[in-house]
């Protein structure tokens, strides 16, 4: 099932995928690797291995939209925010097909200054703490 | 000509445009109105046939599609049928304050709703059906887009009191019910893009179908869609799947599941009569 984690290119007809992609279990938790949506140069920049997961602010360790998250980016510890996920939630929100993540500083300020992806709409409720996140978006869904 | 025939064509000319113009009201509005021109013709004078009278034999009922929303279908359960027809009459009391068009999996949908957080109250998400389910009042559909590179997907609730405009911007079928396998198509497939305008489709006849076979990512995929338990046939399996694979999975091929007896599920009758209540209901 699980496939190698190396680039190597296999010598097969059909080209597959070079890394293992299981079901979304219970949104974002400890090492889930995540896409970094804005435009900072710490998220942008190509590194061998993607960002992950270390830790999760939350009671239980599951995030979901809205969670502070810390992650491992570039060898470094960054926060970060959770602005979508693969796993459905409620009825009527937005469900993405990768898990989206918004660099952060400690108080709360966006690290880029332009977030392309789509952000969903009730991420509004935290208008008072991630205003500044918000006002960068450019896409509400 | 007499000239009063000639201002009756001008009459039913006029009545034509509007009626044109109210493509998804046509059912309700048009025989009744026709019918109600035709009455106050009277029996005195005979006119030749005209335009008018031709166009009134299309717009009978009989030949306008037949179409009853899956959601209205009880599941076969152990649960009181009372329970069944009290929720029907709530989804056609909301029917009648919100219009909720026929759709299937593979039409093109634009759905506004009323969101808190927007600065209009409206939210408006354009969309491809990929799966209806649910019965009675929970009855869900899931509409996906890609939007600036990133895949969204939003499932709504059909009965919900935020709903506000559900609009068809193409109406299709596709080979398939389920179209959850688009989550592993190229990008392509599900990008729709939001100002499109809509498509004009028949009400009568039958609901075109679109043959379209999708090409997919490489694998992994996000479920084993070559299984036959899927019954895909929407995919185009001979560019991303050998022979061999393909042989494979039908090791899960289960043969009996046809001639299950106890699966087995009849709606034909149930479907005529819920129809028939909901068509009635409607009117009134």
């Amino acid at each position: 099932m699980a496939l190698s984690l190396s680039g190597v290119i296999l010598p097969k007809l059909i080209q597959q995928r070079a890394f293992s992609v299981s079901s979304a279990v219970a949104a974002v938790q400890k090492l889930t690797r995540v896409r970094v949506v804005d435009n900072s140069a710490l998220g942008n920049a190509h590194h061998h291995r993607p960002p992950k997961v270390i830790h999760v602010y939350t009671k239980n360790g599951i995030g979901k939209v809205g969670d502070r998250v810390l992650l491992a980016i570039k060898g470094q510890k960054k926060k970060a925010l959770i602005v979508g996920h693969k796993m459905p939630g409620a009825r009527m929100t937005p469900r993405f097909d990768s898990n989206n993540v918004v660099l952060i500083e400690e108080n709360g300020n966006p690290t880029g200054t332009r977030i392309k992806a789509p952000i969903p709409t009730h991420l509004r409720k935290m208008e008072g703490e991630y205003s500044k996140l918000l006002a960068i978006a450019q896409r509400f869904v | 000509m007499a000239a009063a025939c000639t201002s009756r064509t001008r009459q039913m000319m006029g009545l034509l445009r509007i009626l044109r113009n109210f493509s998804q009201n046509e059912r309700l509005l048009s025989t009744s109105v026709l019918r109600h021109n035709v009455a106050s013709d009277g029996p005195p004078k005979f006119t030749p046939p005209s335009k008018p009278v031709i166009i009134d034999k299309t717009q009978k009922e009989a030949s306008l599609r037949r179409f009853l929303s899956p959601e209205f279908i009880p599941p076969r359960q152990r649960t009181n049928p009372v329970k069944f027809s009290i929720e029907r009459k709530d989804m056609i009391q909301r029917r009648k304050v919100l219009n909720i068009p026929e759709f299937y999996a593979g039409s093109i949908l634009a759905v506004t709703m009323t969101d808190p957080h927007v600065n209009g109250n409206m939210n408006r998400f354009v969309g491809i059906c990929i799966q209806r389910s649910g019965k009675g009042l929970g009855a869900t559909f899931i509409l996906r887009n890609v939007v600036d590179g990133q895949g969204v997907e939003i499932c709504y609730e059909l009965y919900s009191p935020r709903m506000r405009k559900i609009e068809v911007l193409k109406l299709e079928k596709r080979l398939d019910d389920n179209l959850m396998y688009l989550r592993d198509a190229l990008p392509e497939y599900s990008t729709f893009n939001f100002d499109m305008q809509p498509v004009h489709y028949e009400i009568t006849g039958d609901v075109p179908v679109n043959l379209l076979k999708v090409k997919m990512r490489p694998k992994p995929w996000s479920k084993r869609w070559e299984r036959p338990k899927f019954n895909i046939k929407g995919i185009r399996f001979d560019l991303c799947l050998t022979p061999e694979m393909m042989e494979h999975a039908q090791k899960w091929a289960e043969p009996w599941r046809p001639y299950d007896m106890l699966k087995e599920y009849d709606t034909s009758s149930l479907e005529d009569h819920i129809f028939k209540e909901v068509q009635e209901n409607l009117r009134k």
